[in-house]
């Protein structure tokens, strides 16, 4: 009696995230992926078949972009982590009380303004008439003015800017479970601060730092935003070209192949980075 | 020296250098005063307590020591080479941590190589060396598994096997047994004081527990509020404690304020202020007649007897009845109130003798001989 009652919360806690799965993800994909397969050969006429994955294979600008994408998401990860890695171990190791929640609470500020006003701000300031275009004529640096928009690097500077709060955070938590005692030991017995870094630190923040990577990587792969407004129009992100099949050309079967293509590559490479760092995906998320 | 003499054979010319010598050391953190103005020499291979309660400044010393905090003044040498300066990873010292900080992440090998991986050590030399120093502290053939396999005796010993690979000059310890559980810890004293005999190295160990203290050390040095109150063997510190507070501090002890009431050469007539009345050979305190006194009696000094002593052989003895009894093994003791003043007296109880069937509310004798207590000035609230 008592089982079955208890059973049965189980059942209703477990309900909602079952039909968050089960509505909002699953049956999409489902639907997404019979799209997908439906190739139209004629005015309301269809048929099943791979061509729209064969389409994007047959088109350069297509996979040149798909691969564009995976590429600058992967070295704007690289970048997120080189620059996350010492602000967290200053936040977690060399702060102590009330510095340290400032400083965490000043990483996350920003994030209290919408994603689409912060980049205006990057806009503002990048632009050709913008804030360092000015200071730097002003200064006599440059003659006429810079334009510092719509390149590569204006993209991946939103990009890191955007994601950089979701490498700090798990990080911190990482390296604030790190016993101060065990850097310690590793200087008492005589270690060099790179190595201590190298045998001690790192291997412990480990967890810390793939999980960062996987959600840095994935919303820098599935951002739609960031790329479109520092990037241009000439951006070429693969979540652009995902809209603009939807959206501008109609074409939901070409559009939900690309669509399916970004999940294989993003599970893909998350697959790889977890092999290659030796890290399991319920040691790494389960831990932040 | 020429050859067709004969020289009586010299002893090496200096006894031999100390390995750890602090000349009045002293840390302030702000207005406080960790450690204050303290001076010591640990002889090669010995093994040397910091004994005293939280907070008395140990820690601090010893991490002064291992380099991880730096004394506001004075000098620390070691093999007679000052450490001012030097880095925590450049001092020939190591450090046994509270919790023993072994790197999880690592097998037991590759702990205990650590050190060496950082020195360069040829990889084959390494593996040697740690298979070497494992074997001495008794768990061979143990590197390729993981810390969390180990038992709390087990990790202990490879942290040190950790230091003692390195071959220190100096091996601190810092607390290494408060962790383990009572049974283990008793077993861990007598094998770290072998260890130590083993590795013929110079211990520093910082504890509050004074049986760790007087069961390992060579030599004790009681501390309190940031100052070192008396250097010196365990029987020493035990029996001829300098201070009140290490009369106090180390083993148990009956204390009592009293006034001195005569004095007549080393011998003291004491009124405690319960309106007792004690003699004491007093024979290291200076005192005069009027002053007022701290009086410490250790519990076994004081006998106990069931029928009145014939005579009382210039020994304090006095009747009293057994106000509670504290079967505690070995360390059994009951406390006992005298009958005409109420002064309450803690006796240490035999449970060898006729005493263990002792029972509240009994009528006993209490006898001690005046050289037993110790007698100490009231400090002046300073």
């Amino acid at each position: 009696m008592s089982s079955d009652t208890s059973r049965l919360g189980f059942y209703l806690l477990l309900a909602p995230i079952l039909l968050w799965l089960a509505v909002l993800i699953i049956l999409p994909h489902v639907g997404l992926f019979i799209v997908s397969i439906t190739e139209k050969i004629g005015p309301r006429e269809y048929t099943i078949g791979l061509g729209n994955y064969a389409k994007f294979f047959e088109e350069p600008l297509f996979w040149h972009t798909f691969a564009r994408t995976a590429i600058m998401s992967i070295v704007a990860t690289a970048l997120t982590l080189l620059l996350g890695f010492p602000i967290a171990y200053y936040i977690a190791k060399l702060t102590k009380g009330r510095t340290k929640a400032t400083l965490f609470l000043m990483c996350m500020i920003p994030f209290w303004v919408s994603e689409l006003v912060r980049t205006f701000g990057w806009m503002i300031l990048l632009r050709e008439t913008g804030v360092i275009s000015n200071g730097l004529q002003a200064l006599g640096i440059v003659s006429g003015p810079v334009e510092l928009l719509y390149n590569d690097a204006a993209i991946m500077v939103g990009l890191v800017y955007t994601s950089i709060l979701f490498m700090v955070v798990p990080l911190v938590t990482t390296l604030d479970s790190l016993d101060d005692s065990l850097i310690e030991a590793g200087y008492d017995l005589g270690g060099s601060t790179q190595s201590i870094m190298r045998e001690i630190v790192i291997p412990h923040a480990m967890p810390g730092i793939v999980s960062g990577c996987i959600v840095v990587f994935m919303l820098s792969l599935g951002n739609y935003l960031t790329p479109v407004l520092l990037g241009g129009k000439d951006s070429l992100w693969f979540t652009g070209m995902i809209y603009s099949q939807f959206i501008t050309r109609f074409n939901w079967e070409l559009g939900s192949a690309f669509g399916f293509l970004l999940l294989i590559l993003s599970s893909l490479v998350v697959y790889l980075g977890l092999r290659i760092s030796g890290q399991s995906l319920s040691a790494t998320m389960g831990r932040t | 020296m020429c050859p067709l003499l004969f020289y009586r054979k010299e002893k090496p010319l200096t006894r031999s250098q100390p390995d750890l010598v602090c000349n009045a050391i002293t840390k302030h953190f702000d207005d406080f005063r960790a450690v204050d103005e303290v001076s010591f020499e640990v002889p090669q291979g010995s093994f040397f307590s910091i004994l005293g309660p939280s907070g008395c400044g140990k820690t601090t010393l010893l991490r002064m020591i291992a380099g991880f905090q730096h004394p506001s003044s004075g000098e620390l040498l070691i093999k007679g080479k000052s450490m001012n300066g030097v880095p925590p990873n450049r001092r020939p010292v190591s450090m046994v941590f509270q919790h023993l900080a072994l790197f999880p992440a690592m097998n037991i090998g590759d702990n205990v190589g650590f050190g060496l991986r950082q020195r360069g050590v040829a990889r084959h030399e390494i593996t040697r060396r740690v298979g070497e120093v494992l074997e001495r502290v008794g768990l061979p053939g143990v590197s390729e598994r993981r810390i969390d396999q180990l038992s709390g005796g087990q990790k202990q010993r490879v942290a040190i096997a950790r230091c003692m690979v390195l071959e220190p000059d100096v091996l601190l310890l810092d607390e290494p047994l408060g962790a383990l559980d009572l049974k283990l810890r008793e077993h861990m004293k007598v094998e770290l004081k072998s260890l130590q005999a083993e590795f013929n190295t110079t211990f520093v160990y910082i504890t509050h527990d004074q049986s760790e203290a007087l069961v390992m050390s060579d030599n004790i040095a009681v501390m309190n509020k940031g100052r070192f109150e008396q250097i010196g063997a365990p029987q020493d510190i035990y029996h001829n404690p300098v201070t009140p507070f290490v009369a106090g501090f180390v083993g148990e002890a009956n204390k009592f304020t009293a006034t001195v009431a005569m004095t007549n050469g080393h011998a003291v007539k004491l009124a405690t202020d319960q309106g007792h009345e004690i003699h004491i050979d007093a024979a290291s305190a200076d005192v005069t007649t009027g002053s007022r006194v701290d009086v410490f009696l250790r519990p076994e000094a004081i006998e106990l007897l069931q029928e009145a002593p014939a005579t009382s052989d210039g020994a304090n003895v006095s009747t009293g009845v057994v106000t509670s009894v504290l079967f505690n093994g070995a360390n059994s003791v009951a406390t006992v109130q005298d009958a005409s003043t109420g002064m309450v007296v803690t006796v240490a109880l035999s449970q060898t003798g006729s005493l263990s069937e002792l029972t509240k509310g009994q009528t006993v004798y209490t006898r001690w001989q005046p050289n037993m207590a110790r007698l100490y000035p009231l400090e002046v609230q300073r």
